[in-house]
């Protein structure tokens, strides 16, 4: 499928949020992505999707390496070939009125489109989102302008509440949760939380993304998984954590 | 324009087949295209056991290639008999080629024994080359003496027709493939991937958690075209062509090096219809290049 870029814009350090043009028409719920075809790179690069609607779509990502790195370098009106759909996203019907969605740093964005569509479905979210320091901070004025209650956290304090997401969070609360971020928040919750279930969104090294090459695999409590195509978003029940 | 090839008696609408470890059982492909356009497929080398497979990460990139270190996951011969092969039937309706590996004679006999037994099974490929897993796989392919042991006693219980699936980590292939020749093989597959490595250089770590990886990809192309060559030259019986195929002009360069049949692997992973093009576009290229039946060029490059 291919998406036209209308804005690649940089919009915290080494953070681009990258607007698309083109058919959304296989995405059927918050936290799927999609595997973009970079110039010059064999394998697609996995990019989460933030938002969407009927003409477009737009993705947040990090430069972390080769394929972000010449994704930041393309221009508006280039062209973009990219597999859309992929992965079960999250499910917003899986939850009480109350839910605490949970994101940290670049694993924020797929939680906007997210919040999105549990107010759209009439439930009531909190948002903590965690970042390293105020300068990092991203789609903060986004999620305030949903109405939603939103806890930013900072690890060095430079803004919100000092320390990690779960910092935030208050002890043993019951609450259903719809994580995304690093491995080692993503536990922390797992582990502060009360709920016996919740949405956890996962990343891997991957190579198809749809589900053919066993590279992202995972041991669950129901056997292997794979991130890719049974996840990225997995039940708490599922994780041998 | 006649795109179809015989394959140890199998006749196949066209040479495109999809290599093992890319194309799983064919399902994840489906939801993108019909793909009864295939040739046949070589679904994901089993087991007679489930296996995990290796520590992620399993993927490293390389210019023009990737490496993996999967280790042959698979849920084990019992499970694909009981559930991908029904499975399959909804969704593919020509035979299929069984890709098999084991980790002692013993485990591939019984392997083979149980698919040979399978309808939908027209072919048993036997993997003696897979560079990721330890004291098995490619342990068996890198001396013509244990690759002939394997053919031999395989032979010994199926009726199918078996591949023999060869590493090009050896020093000398041709010297392999006559010895499977000898021990009774139908045919031969050959390239499966090199043994390779990438390391971080941040963490200056290696960047699979296997350490080293097998490279697939157009980087191969030119090993694997040019083992086929030689293995042509050298053996009677069929061979199926892969290594880095990703294009219907790659498939008839391979067939003109030797191959009957051609596999894709790596190139289905970038692009799920990768095969499907490929199919469309042959006939187009045969056009071109004043082919009228794919079937006259197999090994031409060397007459």
């Amino acid at each position: 499928m291919q998406y036209q870029i209308i804005e690649n814009a940089r919009i915290a350090p080494s953070v681009y949020l990258l607007d698309l043009a083109g058919d959304t028409s296989m995405l059927k719920a918050p936290g799927q992505f999609c595997q973009v075809q970079l110039p010059g790179l064999y394998l697609r690069r996995p990019i989460s999707i933030c938002d969407w609607d009927e003409n477009g779509m737009t993705l947040i990502y990090k430069v972390v390496g080769q394929g972000t790195e010449a994704l930041s370098q393309m221009e508006t009106g280039a062209v973009l070939d990219a597999l859309n759909g992929l992965g079960n996203g999250y499910d917003v019907n899986a939850c009480g009125d109350h839910p605490l969605v949970i994101g940290g740093g670049v694993g924020t964005p797929p939680l906007y489109g997210l919040t999105k569509a549990l107010l759209r479905a009439g439930k009531q979210p909190q948002v903590i989102i965690g970042f390293n320091t105020y300068e990092e901070i991203f789609l903060l004025d986004e999620f305030e302008d949903l109405d939603v209650p939103v806890t930013v956290t900072t690890a060095d304090g430079s803004f919100g509440v000092k320390g990690f997401v779960t910092d935030a969070m208050e002890p043993a609360d019951s609450r259903y949760v719809f994580a995304c971020g690093p491995l080692p928040m993503l536990k922390a919750v797992y582990k502060k939380s009360g709920c016996p279930t919740g949405q956890y969104s996962l990343e891997e090294r991957m190579a198809c993304g749809f589900g053919a090459c066993m590279g992202c695999s995972m041991e669950t409590r129901f056997g292997p998984k794979r991130v890719c195509k049974d996840g990225p978003v997995f039940r708490k029940e599922e994780l041998l954590w | 324009m006649n795109l179809s090839v015989n394959l140890c008696g199998l006749r196949l609408d066209n040479p495109v087949i999809p290599a093992s470890g890319c194309f799983g059982y064919g399902k994840e492909f489906s939801e993108f295209y019909d793909i009864n356009c295939l040739g046949s497929f070589s679904f994901k080398g089993t087991t007679l056991s489930p296996r995990f497979g290796n520590p992620t990460p399993r993927i490293a990139e390389t210019p023009g290639g990737m490496l993996n270190a999967v280790g042959l996951q698979n849920p084990g011969v019992e499970h694909v008999i009981a559930h991908e092969l029904p499975e399959m039937k909804a969704y593919f309706h020509k035979p299929v080629i069984a890709n098999v590996s084991g980790f002692s004679i013993e485990e591939y006999v019984e392997t083979c024994q149980l698919l040979d037994a399978q309808e939908q099974v027209g072919i048993l490929e036997v993997n003696v080359s897979c560079p990721n897993v330890h004291g098995g796989g490619m342990a068996f392919g890198t001396s013509a003496q244990s690759a002939a042991a394997v053919t031999k006693a395989v032979k010994a219980v199926t009726k199918k027709p078996v591949f023999v699936k060869l590493s090009p980590n050896v020093n000398d292939i041709v010297s392999i493939a006559k010895a499977c020749e000898d021990a009774g093989a139908d045919g031969l597959s050959l390239i499966n991937t090199l043994l390779g490595m990438r390391i971080d250089l941040k963490t200056r770590r290696p960047i699979l958690a296997n350490t080293m990886g097998g490279l697939s990809g157009p980087a191969v192309f030119p090993v694997a075209l040019r083992m086929v060559y030689q293995v042509y030259r050298a053996v009677k019986i069929p061979l199926m062509g892969m290594g880095g195929v990703s294009s219907a002009r790659d498939v008839i360069e391979m067939m003109l090096a030797g191959a009957t049949a051609v596999q894709v692997g790596a190139a289905n992973l970038v692009n799920p219809f990768a095969c499907k093009e490929i199919i469309e576009q042959l006939p187009v290229e045969m056009e071109k290049l004043g082919i009228s039946s794919l079937e006259e060029i197999i090994g031409m490059a060397g007459a």
